[in-house]
Protein backbone atom coordinates (compact mmCIF):
# COMPACT_ATOMS: atom_id res chain seq x y z
CA UNK A 1 0.00 0.00 0.00
CA UNK A 2 1.47 3.52 -0.87
CA UNK A 3 -0.66 5.23 1.74
CA UNK A 4 0.08 4.84 5.49
CA UNK A 5 -3.45 3.84 6.90
CA UNK A 6 -4.44 5.75 10.07
CA UNK A 7 -5.68 3.64 12.90
CA UNK A 8 -9.53 4.62 11.99
CA UNK A 9 -8.42 3.80 8.69
CA UNK A 10 -7.33 0.08 9.55
CA UNK A 11 -10.06 -0.58 12.07
CA UNK A 12 -12.48 0.16 9.28
CA UNK A 13 -10.53 -1.82 6.40
CA UNK A 14 -10.35 -4.71 9.50
CA UNK A 15 -14.03 -4.82 9.82
CA UNK A 16 -14.70 -3.40 13.28
CA UNK A 17 -17.29 -1.15 12.14
CA UNK A 18 -19.32 -3.77 9.97
CA UNK A 19 -19.19 -4.68 6.51
CA UNK A 20 -20.06 -2.00 4.96
CA UNK A 21 -17.42 0.54 6.04
CA UNK A 22 -15.18 -1.83 5.49
CA UNK A 23 -16.00 -2.49 1.47
CA UNK A 24 -16.09 1.36 1.81
CA UNK A 25 -12.79 1.90 3.05
CA UNK A 26 -11.08 -0.87 0.95
CA UNK A 27 -12.53 0.76 -2.55
CA UNK A 28 -11.01 4.68 -1.58
CA UNK A 29 -7.70 2.49 -0.28
CA UNK A 30 -7.92 0.89 -3.86
CA UNK A 31 -8.20 3.74 -5.56
CA UNK A 32 -5.32 5.59 -3.70
CA UNK A 33 -3.03 2.05 -4.29
CA UNK A 34 -4.17 2.66 -8.29
CA UNK A 35 -3.33 5.89 -8.58
CA UNK A 36 0.02 5.93 -6.67
CA UNK A 37 -1.61 8.77 -3.70
CA UNK A 38 0.41 8.30 -0.90
CA UNK A 39 -1.48 10.29 1.37
CA UNK A 40 -5.77 10.91 1.83
CA UNK A 41 -7.31 14.71 2.16
CA UNK A 42 -10.37 14.96 4.14
CA UNK A 43 -13.71 16.09 2.08
CA UNK A 44 -16.24 18.59 2.79
CA UNK A 45 -19.21 17.56 0.86
CA UNK A 46 -20.54 14.65 -1.83
CA UNK A 47 -22.63 14.71 -4.41
CA UNK A 48 -23.24 11.28 -5.33
CA UNK A 49 -24.44 9.10 -8.10
CA UNK A 50 -24.57 5.71 -6.23
CA UNK A 51 -28.23 6.55 -5.60
CA UNK A 52 -28.98 6.09 -9.36
CA UNK A 53 -30.23 2.77 -10.40
CA UNK A 54 -28.47 1.00 -13.11
CA UNK A 55 -29.40 -2.67 -12.25
CA UNK A 56 -29.86 -5.39 -9.66
CA UNK A 57 -26.41 -4.39 -8.39
CA UNK A 58 -27.28 -0.74 -7.28
CA UNK A 59 -30.04 -2.19 -5.46
CA UNK A 60 -28.13 -5.10 -3.81
CA UNK A 61 -24.98 -2.87 -2.54
CA UNK A 62 -27.51 -0.29 -1.34
CA UNK A 63 -29.54 -2.52 0.70
CA UNK A 64 -26.06 -4.16 1.33
CA UNK A 65 -25.03 -0.16 2.93
CA UNK A 66 -28.42 -0.52 5.01
CA UNK A 67 -27.70 -3.78 6.69
CA UNK A 68 -24.33 -3.24 7.32
CA UNK A 69 -24.74 0.06 9.12
CA UNK A 70 -23.21 2.40 6.62
CA UNK A 71 -22.73 5.70 8.42
CA UNK A 72 -21.94 8.96 6.19
CA UNK A 73 -19.04 11.68 7.11
CA UNK A 74 -19.75 14.17 5.37
CA UNK A 75 -23.12 16.07 3.88
CA UNK A 76 -24.11 14.08 1.29
CA UNK A 77 -26.62 15.05 -2.17
CA UNK A 78 -28.36 12.66 -4.52
CA UNK A 79 -28.15 13.16 -8.45
CA UNK A 80 -30.82 12.43 -10.57
CA UNK A 81 -32.69 9.12 -10.41
CA UNK A 82 -34.26 7.33 -12.47
CA UNK A 83 -37.59 7.28 -11.64
CA UNK A 84 -39.20 10.41 -10.97
CA UNK A 85 -41.74 10.80 -7.74
CA UNK A 86 -43.65 13.36 -9.32
CA UNK A 87 -44.21 11.99 -12.19
CA UNK A 88 -44.61 8.63 -11.70
CA UNK A 89 -46.13 7.72 -15.31
CA UNK A 90 -42.80 9.29 -17.18
CA UNK A 91 -41.74 5.61 -17.11
CA UNK A 92 -44.18 3.65 -15.61
CA UNK A 93 -43.65 0.46 -13.48
CA UNK A 94 -45.90 -1.84 -15.57
CA UNK A 95 -43.02 -1.10 -18.66
CA UNK A 96 -40.09 -2.14 -16.69
CA UNK A 97 -41.38 -3.79 -12.90
CA UNK A 98 -37.43 -4.54 -11.87
CA UNK A 99 -36.21 -1.56 -12.78
CA UNK A 100 -38.90 1.31 -11.67
CA UNK A 101 -39.64 -1.00 -8.11
CA UNK A 102 -35.54 -1.33 -7.39
CA UNK A 103 -35.12 2.58 -8.66
CA UNK A 104 -37.70 3.58 -5.99
CA UNK A 105 -36.33 1.44 -3.39
CA UNK A 106 -32.48 2.50 -4.12
CA UNK A 107 -33.97 6.34 -3.51
CA UNK A 108 -35.57 5.33 -0.13
CA UNK A 109 -32.41 3.69 1.14
CA UNK A 110 -29.92 6.85 0.26
CA UNK A 111 -32.71 8.88 2.51
CA UNK A 112 -32.58 6.43 4.53
CA UNK A 113 -28.55 6.31 4.87
CA UNK A 114 -28.83 10.37 5.65
CA UNK A 115 -28.34 11.75 2.32
CA UNK A 116 -30.10 14.98 1.64
CA UNK A 117 -32.44 14.21 -1.10
CA UNK A 118 -32.17 16.74 -4.05
CA UNK A 119 -32.05 14.12 -6.71
CA UNK A 120 -30.46 16.83 -9.31
CA UNK A 121 -27.45 16.89 -11.41
CA UNK A 122 -26.84 20.65 -11.04
CA UNK A 123 -26.33 20.31 -7.35
CA UNK A 124 -24.51 23.68 -8.24
CA UNK A 125 -27.92 25.98 -8.47
CA UNK A 126 -28.75 25.88 -5.24
CA UNK A 127 -26.74 26.83 -1.61
CA UNK A 128 -26.55 23.37 -0.27
CA UNK A 129 -25.20 22.05 -2.88
CA UNK A 130 -22.65 24.78 -4.25
CA UNK A 131 -19.02 24.14 -2.58
CA UNK A 132 -16.90 27.28 -2.60
CA UNK A 133 -13.48 28.20 -4.12
CA UNK A 134 -10.87 25.37 -2.79
CA UNK A 135 -13.24 23.15 -1.26
CA UNK A 136 -12.05 19.56 -1.46
CA UNK A 137 -15.19 17.68 -1.81
CA UNK A 138 -16.51 14.69 -4.17
CA UNK A 139 -18.46 15.14 -6.93
CA UNK A 140 -19.64 12.12 -9.38
CA UNK A 141 -22.18 13.43 -11.92
CA UNK A 142 -19.62 14.29 -14.84
CA UNK A 143 -21.55 17.78 -15.51
CA UNK A 144 -21.56 18.52 -11.69
CA UNK A 145 -17.74 17.79 -11.55
CA UNK A 146 -17.04 19.64 -14.34
CA UNK A 147 -19.15 22.62 -13.23
CA UNK A 148 -17.36 21.80 -9.71
CA UNK A 149 -13.87 21.86 -10.59
CA UNK A 150 -13.66 24.83 -13.51
CA UNK A 151 -16.33 27.52 -12.40
CA UNK A 152 -16.54 27.17 -8.81
CA UNK A 153 -12.95 26.11 -7.94
CA UNK A 154 -13.41 23.28 -5.96
CA UNK A 155 -11.58 20.76 -5.93
CA UNK A 156 -12.92 16.71 -7.32
CA UNK A 157 -11.93 13.71 -9.38
CA UNK A 158 -14.91 12.47 -11.23
CA UNK A 159 -15.72 9.48 -8.74
CA UNK A 160 -18.21 6.83 -10.09
CA UNK A 161 -21.39 5.04 -8.15
CA UNK A 162 -20.24 2.83 -5.81
CA UNK A 163 -17.29 4.70 -5.00
CA UNK A 164 -18.63 8.26 -4.32
CA UNK A 165 -20.50 6.99 -1.50
CA UNK A 166 -17.98 4.99 -0.38
CA UNK A 167 -15.68 8.23 -0.01
CA UNK A 168 -19.04 10.42 1.69
CA UNK A 169 -18.63 7.39 4.32
CA UNK A 170 -15.26 7.50 5.13
CA UNK A 171 -15.29 11.13 4.21
CA UNK A 172 -11.43 11.33 2.62
CA UNK A 173 -10.24 10.89 -0.81
CA UNK A 174 -6.65 9.85 -2.05
CA UNK A 175 -4.92 12.97 -2.26
CA UNK A 176 -4.32 12.97 -6.21
CA UNK A 177 -5.34 14.58 -9.69
CA UNK A 178 -7.59 17.64 -9.60
CA UNK A 179 -7.50 17.92 -5.74
CA UNK A 180 -4.01 18.76 -6.37
CA UNK A 181 -2.77 22.01 -8.04
CA UNK A 182 -0.36 20.46 -10.39
CA UNK A 183 -3.03 18.48 -11.25
CA UNK A 184 -5.63 21.52 -12.00
CA UNK A 185 -3.09 22.79 -14.64
CA UNK A 186 -4.48 23.27 -18.35
CA UNK A 187 -2.65 20.49 -20.75
CA UNK A 188 -4.59 21.35 -23.92
CA UNK A 189 -5.48 24.81 -25.23
CA UNK A 190 -8.43 25.46 -27.15
CA UNK A 191 -7.80 28.76 -29.36
CA UNK A 192 -11.54 30.33 -30.56
CA UNK A 193 -9.64 33.41 -31.44
CA UNK A 194 -10.53 32.33 -35.47
CA UNK A 195 -14.15 31.90 -35.09
CA UNK A 196 -16.80 33.80 -37.21
CA UNK A 197 -19.01 36.10 -35.59
CA UNK A 198 -22.12 33.67 -36.48
CA UNK A 199 -20.12 31.37 -34.58
CA UNK A 200 -19.36 33.23 -31.71
CA UNK A 201 -22.94 34.77 -31.08
CA UNK A 202 -24.66 30.92 -31.88
CA UNK A 203 -26.75 29.99 -28.67
CA UNK A 204 -25.04 26.50 -29.78
CA UNK A 205 -21.75 27.66 -29.38
CA UNK A 206 -21.25 26.41 -25.71
CA UNK A 207 -22.71 22.77 -26.21
CA UNK A 208 -20.78 22.43 -29.59
CA UNK A 209 -17.58 23.41 -27.83
CA UNK A 210 -18.00 20.83 -25.42
CA UNK A 211 -18.29 18.28 -27.92
CA UNK A 212 -15.21 19.69 -29.36
CA UNK A 213 -13.23 19.56 -26.31
CA UNK A 214 -14.79 16.39 -25.33
CA UNK A 215 -13.22 14.84 -28.93
CA UNK A 216 -10.15 15.75 -27.99
CA UNK A 217 -8.93 15.40 -24.68
CA UNK A 218 -8.98 12.05 -23.34
CA UNK A 219 -7.66 13.10 -20.07
CA UNK A 220 -6.56 16.17 -19.20
CA UNK A 221 -7.45 19.76 -18.51
CA UNK A 222 -8.75 22.11 -21.33
CA UNK A 223 -8.25 25.99 -20.99
CA UNK A 224 -10.17 27.91 -23.78
CA UNK A 225 -8.98 30.79 -25.16
CA UNK A 226 -11.33 33.62 -26.81
CA UNK A 227 -14.62 33.81 -25.32
CA UNK A 228 -14.86 36.81 -22.80
CA UNK A 229 -18.10 36.37 -21.15
CA UNK A 230 -19.95 33.41 -20.40
CA UNK A 231 -23.21 32.73 -17.95
CA UNK A 232 -23.37 30.19 -15.55
CA UNK A 233 -25.96 27.81 -17.76
CA UNK A 234 -23.19 28.37 -20.55
CA UNK A 235 -20.76 27.40 -18.30
CA UNK A 236 -23.08 24.20 -17.67
CA UNK A 237 -23.25 22.98 -21.11
CA UNK A 238 -19.76 22.72 -21.90
CA UNK A 239 -19.13 20.89 -18.57
CA UNK A 240 -22.26 18.83 -19.82
CA UNK A 241 -21.09 18.34 -23.64
CA UNK A 242 -17.57 18.10 -22.61
CA UNK A 243 -17.81 15.20 -20.17
CA UNK A 244 -20.57 13.12 -22.21
CA UNK A 245 -18.37 13.09 -25.22
CA UNK A 246 -15.19 12.67 -23.35
CA UNK A 247 -13.40 12.70 -19.98
CA UNK A 248 -12.79 16.15 -19.33
CA UNK A 249 -13.35 16.97 -15.15
CA UNK A 250 -12.24 20.18 -16.21
CA UNK A 251 -11.81 23.18 -18.19
CA UNK A 252 -10.23 26.83 -18.36
CA UNK A 253 -12.02 29.68 -20.11
CA UNK A 254 -9.16 32.27 -19.69
CA UNK A 255 -10.77 35.89 -18.30
CA UNK A 256 -13.72 33.93 -17.16
CA UNK A 257 -12.93 30.99 -14.71
CA UNK A 258 -11.70 31.59 -11.34
CA UNK A 259 -8.48 29.81 -12.18
CA UNK A 260 -7.62 31.07 -15.08
CA UNK A 261 -7.45 35.49 -14.79
CA UNK A 262 -4.47 34.71 -17.63
CA UNK A 263 -3.88 31.75 -19.90
CA UNK A 264 -0.41 32.03 -18.09
CA UNK A 265 -2.23 31.16 -14.78
CA UNK A 266 -4.14 28.46 -16.11
CA UNK A 267 -1.13 26.34 -17.80
CA UNK A 268 0.99 27.78 -14.38
CA UNK A 269 3.55 29.26 -16.56
CA UNK A 270 3.62 25.87 -18.88
CA UNK A 271 3.37 25.43 -22.03
CA UNK A 272 0.22 23.74 -23.18
CA UNK A 273 1.19 20.02 -24.83
CA UNK A 274 -1.71 20.18 -27.46
CA UNK A 275 -3.53 22.91 -29.62
CA UNK A 276 -6.35 22.75 -31.27
CA UNK A 277 -7.65 25.77 -33.20
CA UNK A 278 -11.23 25.61 -33.13
CA UNK A 279 -12.88 27.22 -36.73
CA UNK A 280 -16.45 26.88 -37.87
CA UNK A 281 -15.58 23.33 -39.54
CA UNK A 282 -15.18 21.96 -36.06
CA UNK A 283 -18.09 23.10 -34.51
CA UNK A 284 -20.10 21.75 -38.04
CA UNK A 285 -18.60 18.18 -37.02
CA UNK A 286 -20.03 18.71 -33.73
CA UNK A 287 -23.23 19.34 -35.26
CA UNK A 288 -23.33 16.55 -37.36
CA UNK A 289 -22.69 13.97 -34.38
CA UNK A 290 -25.32 15.53 -32.44
CA UNK A 291 -27.93 15.19 -35.26
CA UNK A 292 -29.38 11.47 -36.30
CA UNK A 293 -32.17 12.44 -37.90
CA UNK A 294 -32.17 12.11 -41.78
CA UNK A 295 -34.68 14.77 -42.32
CA UNK A 296 -38.03 13.09 -43.33
CA UNK A 297 -39.21 12.08 -39.86
CA UNK A 298 -42.14 14.21 -38.19
CA UNK A 299 -41.37 15.65 -34.54
CA UNK A 300 -42.82 13.76 -32.17
CA UNK A 301 -40.76 15.22 -28.69
CA UNK A 302 -39.06 17.64 -27.31
CA UNK A 303 -36.58 17.39 -24.30
CA UNK A 304 -34.79 20.12 -22.22
CA UNK A 305 -33.25 20.48 -19.05
CA UNK A 306 -30.00 17.98 -19.52
CA UNK A 307 -28.52 19.12 -17.04
CA UNK A 308 -31.51 20.24 -15.18
CA UNK A 309 -32.86 23.83 -16.41
CA UNK A 310 -31.95 26.37 -14.09
CA UNK A 311 -34.78 29.49 -13.19
CA UNK A 312 -32.99 31.78 -16.17
CA UNK A 313 -33.64 29.28 -18.93
CA UNK A 314 -37.19 28.35 -17.64
CA UNK A 315 -37.83 32.66 -18.18
CA UNK A 316 -36.04 31.91 -21.71
CA UNK A 317 -38.46 29.42 -22.58
CA UNK A 318 -41.60 31.07 -21.56
CA UNK A 319 -40.24 34.06 -23.11
CA UNK A 320 -40.04 32.17 -26.50
CA UNK A 321 -43.49 30.16 -25.91
CA UNK A 322 -44.53 33.89 -25.77
CA UNK A 323 -48.27 32.93 -24.51
CA UNK A 324 -48.50 30.08 -27.17
CA UNK A 325 -48.89 26.54 -26.44
CA UNK A 326 -47.31 23.61 -27.76
CA UNK A 327 -48.58 21.31 -30.27
CA UNK A 328 -51.01 18.58 -29.20
CA UNK A 329 -48.95 16.30 -31.40
CA UNK A 330 -45.60 17.57 -29.33
CA UNK A 331 -44.69 15.70 -25.99
CA UNK A 332 -42.47 18.80 -24.75
CA UNK A 333 -40.71 18.07 -21.90
CA UNK A 334 -38.43 19.87 -19.11
CA UNK A 335 -36.39 18.06 -16.12
CA UNK A 336 -35.44 20.09 -13.38
CA UNK A 337 -34.77 19.77 -9.87
CA UNK A 338 -37.29 19.91 -6.71
CA UNK A 339 -35.38 23.57 -5.52
CA UNK A 340 -36.20 24.97 -8.82
CA UNK A 341 -39.69 23.60 -9.64
CA UNK A 342 -40.47 25.67 -5.89
CA UNK A 343 -39.14 28.53 -7.58
CA UNK A 344 -41.02 28.16 -10.25
CA UNK A 345 -44.52 27.72 -7.92
CA UNK A 346 -43.49 31.19 -6.29
CA UNK A 347 -43.02 32.56 -9.37
CA UNK A 348 -46.39 31.76 -10.68
CA UNK A 349 -44.20 29.75 -13.73
CA UNK A 350 -45.63 26.32 -13.09
CA UNK A 351 -49.13 27.18 -14.09
CA UNK A 352 -47.59 29.30 -17.17
CA UNK A 353 -45.88 26.14 -18.52
CA UNK A 354 -48.75 23.10 -17.56
CA UNK A 355 -51.37 25.85 -19.68
CA UNK A 356 -49.02 25.91 -22.63
CA UNK A 357 -48.47 22.28 -22.32
CA UNK A 358 -44.99 21.65 -21.36
CA UNK A 359 -44.92 18.80 -18.80
CA UNK A 360 -41.36 20.14 -16.22
CA UNK A 361 -40.63 16.91 -14.64
CA UNK A 362 -38.39 16.36 -11.64
CA UNK A 363 -35.85 14.06 -10.11
CA UNK A 364 -34.81 12.54 -13.11
CA UNK A 365 -33.77 12.96 -16.98
CA UNK A 366 -35.42 12.27 -20.60
CA UNK A 367 -32.57 10.58 -22.21
CA UNK A 368 -32.13 7.13 -20.09
CA UNK A 369 -34.08 3.80 -20.53
CA UNK A 370 -36.61 2.74 -20.07
CA UNK A 371 -37.69 5.53 -22.69
CA UNK A 372 -39.63 7.86 -21.37
CA UNK A 373 -44.23 8.13 -22.67
CA UNK A 374 -44.12 10.31 -25.13
CA UNK A 375 -40.72 9.93 -26.64
CA UNK A 376 -41.36 7.75 -29.52
CA UNK A 377 -39.56 9.16 -32.86
CA UNK A 378 -37.74 12.06 -33.72
CA UNK A 379 -37.22 14.24 -30.41
CA UNK A 380 -35.86 17.41 -30.48
CA UNK A 381 -32.70 18.74 -28.09
CA UNK A 382 -30.88 21.77 -27.40
CA UNK A 383 -28.57 19.97 -25.27
CA UNK A 384 -25.31 18.18 -26.45
CA UNK A 385 -25.54 16.03 -23.39
CA UNK A 386 -29.19 14.56 -24.39
CA UNK A 387 -28.37 14.62 -27.90
CA UNK A 388 -25.18 12.57 -27.39
CA UNK A 389 -26.45 9.96 -25.11
CA UNK A 390 -29.78 9.18 -26.30
CA UNK A 391 -29.08 8.79 -29.98
CA UNK A 392 -27.99 5.21 -28.23
CA UNK A 393 -29.70 4.62 -25.31
CA UNK A 394 -33.30 5.67 -26.25
CA UNK A 395 -33.15 4.74 -30.12
CA UNK A 396 -34.85 7.81 -31.48
CA UNK A 397 -33.39 10.11 -34.28
CA UNK A 398 -32.10 13.40 -32.65
CA UNK A 399 -32.53 16.58 -33.99
CA UNK A 400 -30.30 19.73 -32.05
CA UNK A 401 -30.68 23.28 -31.95
CA UNK A 402 -30.60 26.26 -29.87
CA UNK A 403 -33.74 26.72 -27.11
CA UNK A 404 -35.46 28.89 -29.33
CA UNK A 405 -35.99 27.07 -32.11
CA UNK A 406 -36.81 23.63 -29.94
CA UNK A 407 -39.85 26.32 -28.53
CA UNK A 408 -40.92 27.20 -31.68
CA UNK A 409 -40.59 23.59 -33.23
CA UNK A 410 -42.85 22.73 -30.19
CA UNK A 411 -45.36 24.98 -30.60
CA UNK A 412 -45.51 24.19 -34.82
CA UNK A 413 -45.15 20.74 -34.32
CA UNK A 414 -42.31 20.40 -36.76
CA UNK A 415 -38.76 20.60 -37.27
CA UNK A 416 -38.46 24.58 -37.19
CA UNK A 417 -35.01 25.27 -38.61
CA UNK B 1 -2.05 -16.64 -29.08
CA UNK B 2 -1.08 -15.44 -25.23
CA UNK B 3 0.76 -12.15 -25.01
CA UNK B 4 3.17 -11.69 -22.29
CA UNK B 5 1.43 -8.62 -20.28
CA UNK B 6 4.00 -6.94 -17.85
CA UNK B 7 2.48 -4.25 -15.67
CA UNK B 8 0.65 -3.58 -12.08
CA UNK B 9 -2.71 -5.47 -10.54
CA UNK B 10 -5.26 -3.15 -9.88
CA UNK B 11 -7.18 -5.85 -9.07
CA UNK B 12 -5.35 -9.03 -9.17
CA UNK B 13 -6.14 -12.40 -10.96
CA UNK B 14 -5.24 -13.70 -14.22
CA UNK B 15 -5.07 -13.11 -17.78
CA UNK B 16 -5.97 -15.30 -20.12
CA UNK B 17 -8.70 -16.16 -22.98
CA UNK B 18 -9.64 -14.17 -26.13
CA UNK B 19 -8.09 -10.77 -26.04
CA UNK B 20 -10.07 -7.74 -27.68
CA UNK B 21 -8.23 -4.06 -27.72
CA UNK B 22 -10.92 -0.83 -27.89
CA UNK B 23 -9.25 2.43 -29.98
CA UNK B 24 -11.42 4.54 -27.54
CA UNK B 25 -12.12 4.54 -24.36
CA UNK B 26 -15.72 3.80 -23.32
CA UNK B 27 -18.42 4.89 -21.20
CA UNK B 28 -20.07 1.60 -19.35
CA UNK B 29 -22.87 3.55 -18.25
CA UNK B 30 -24.88 4.34 -21.60
CA UNK B 31 -22.20 3.90 -23.95
CA UNK B 32 -22.46 0.09 -22.80
CA UNK B 33 -25.48 -2.75 -21.93
CA UNK B 34 -25.39 -5.09 -19.66
CA UNK B 35 -27.91 -7.13 -20.83
CA UNK B 36 -26.43 -8.07 -24.26
CA UNK B 37 -22.58 -7.16 -23.34
CA UNK B 38 -22.40 -4.75 -26.31
CA UNK B 39 -20.95 -1.40 -26.81
CA UNK B 40 -24.12 0.84 -27.26
CA UNK B 41 -22.54 4.41 -28.07
CA UNK B 42 -22.80 4.86 -31.77
CA UNK B 43 -19.53 6.73 -31.65
CA UNK B 44 -17.49 4.08 -30.77
CA UNK B 45 -15.16 2.46 -33.14
CA UNK B 46 -16.44 -1.16 -31.74
CA UNK B 47 -20.26 -0.10 -32.04
CA UNK B 48 -21.73 -3.25 -31.61
CA UNK B 49 -19.14 -5.36 -30.11
CA UNK B 50 -20.19 -7.78 -27.49
CA UNK B 51 -17.58 -8.11 -24.57
CA UNK B 52 -19.04 -10.77 -22.62
CA UNK B 53 -16.29 -13.62 -21.67
CA UNK B 54 -13.43 -11.52 -23.14
CA UNK B 55 -9.98 -9.77 -21.82
CA UNK B 56 -11.29 -6.16 -22.67
CA UNK B 57 -7.73 -4.11 -23.37
CA UNK B 58 -8.59 -0.47 -22.96
CA UNK B 59 -7.01 3.15 -22.11
CA UNK B 60 -9.95 3.54 -19.30
CA UNK B 61 -13.68 4.33 -19.07
CA UNK B 62 -14.46 7.59 -19.64
CA UNK B 63 -17.98 9.85 -19.60
CA UNK B 64 -20.40 9.22 -16.86
CA UNK B 65 -20.25 8.55 -13.27
CA UNK B 66 -22.04 5.21 -13.66
CA UNK B 67 -19.23 2.99 -14.88
CA UNK B 68 -18.95 1.13 -11.87
CA UNK B 69 -22.09 -0.05 -11.38
CA UNK B 70 -22.26 -1.16 -15.07
CA UNK B 71 -19.78 -3.19 -15.12
CA UNK B 72 -20.16 -4.28 -11.75
CA UNK B 73 -23.63 -5.15 -13.14
CA UNK B 74 -22.22 -7.38 -16.10
CA UNK B 75 -19.81 -9.12 -14.23
CA UNK B 76 -22.94 -10.20 -12.20
CA UNK B 77 -24.71 -11.05 -15.31
CA UNK B 78 -21.66 -12.75 -16.85
CA UNK B 79 -22.35 -10.23 -19.65
CA UNK B 80 -18.95 -8.52 -19.02
CA UNK B 81 -14.76 -8.62 -19.58
CA UNK B 82 -13.42 -11.95 -18.24
CA UNK B 83 -10.66 -9.15 -17.06
CA UNK B 84 -9.46 -5.86 -17.86
CA UNK B 85 -6.44 -4.45 -19.54
CA UNK B 86 -6.16 -0.60 -18.69
CA UNK B 87 -3.21 2.10 -19.59
CA UNK B 88 -4.76 4.72 -17.40
CA UNK B 89 -5.04 3.84 -13.71
CA UNK B 90 -8.94 3.85 -13.41
CA UNK B 91 -10.38 3.94 -10.26
CA UNK B 92 -13.80 3.50 -11.51
CA UNK B 93 -13.67 0.57 -13.00
CA UNK B 94 -11.81 -0.61 -10.16
CA UNK B 95 -14.66 0.46 -7.58
CA UNK B 96 -16.97 -1.99 -10.27
CA UNK B 97 -14.64 -5.06 -9.86
CA UNK B 98 -14.03 -4.67 -6.02
CA UNK B 99 -17.76 -4.11 -5.25
CA UNK B 100 -19.01 -7.53 -8.08
CA UNK B 101 -16.48 -9.36 -5.87
CA UNK B 102 -17.37 -8.63 -2.31
CA UNK B 103 -21.36 -9.03 -3.33
CA UNK B 104 -21.27 -11.94 -5.25
CA UNK B 105 -17.91 -13.52 -5.09
CA UNK B 106 -16.80 -12.72 -8.82
CA UNK B 107 -13.82 -11.69 -10.14
CA UNK B 108 -12.57 -9.26 -12.93
CA UNK B 109 -9.18 -8.65 -12.72
CA UNK B 110 -7.37 -5.24 -14.05
CA UNK B 111 -4.43 -4.94 -14.91
CA UNK B 112 -2.42 -1.62 -15.56
CA UNK B 113 0.22 -1.33 -18.21
CA UNK B 114 2.28 1.19 -20.46
CA UNK B 115 1.10 2.46 -23.60
CA UNK B 116 3.77 0.56 -25.26
CA UNK B 117 2.98 -2.21 -23.98
CA UNK B 118 -1.02 -2.14 -25.05
CA UNK B 119 0.64 -0.42 -28.16
CA UNK B 120 2.29 -4.25 -28.48
CA UNK B 121 -0.61 -5.99 -27.30
CA UNK B 122 -3.16 -4.05 -29.79
CA UNK B 123 -0.78 -5.29 -33.06
CA UNK B 124 -0.58 -8.93 -31.27
CA UNK B 125 -4.11 -8.89 -30.97
CA UNK B 126 -4.83 -7.45 -33.99
CA UNK B 127 -3.07 -10.26 -36.10
CA UNK B 128 -4.44 -12.85 -34.57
Amino acid sequence: VTVVLDEQERSWLAGVHGAAMQLAMRLVAAAAEATGATSFVPIEMAHINSCHYSGRLSLDFAEFLLAEGATLAVPTHTNASLISCSSPDLRPESEKPEAVAGALRVMQIYEELGCSSMWTCAPYQQPEGRPTFGQQIVGSESNAVGFFNSVLGARTNKYGDLLDISAAMVGRVPLTGLHTDEGRRATHLFDLQRLSDGALTDPNLPHLLGTVIGREVSSGVAVIVGLESLTEDELKAIAAGAAASGGVDMFHVVGVTPEASTLDAATQGEACGHTTIVNDASLNVATSILNSANGDERLRAVCLGTPHFSIDEFLQTVAFLDGRRVDDRITMLITTSRSVAIELDLRGLSDVLADAGVSVVLDTCTYYPPRPTGIDGLTMTNSAKWAYYAQGMLDVPVAFDDLEKCVESAVQGRRVR
Amino acid sequence: MKPELEGTWLVPGEIDGEIVCLDEPLSFWGGFDPITGRIIDRSHPQHGLCLAGLTVGMSGSKGSSGTPGVLGESIRRGTGPRAIVVTKADINLVAGSLTAEALYGRRCPILLISQNCFDDLKEQTHET
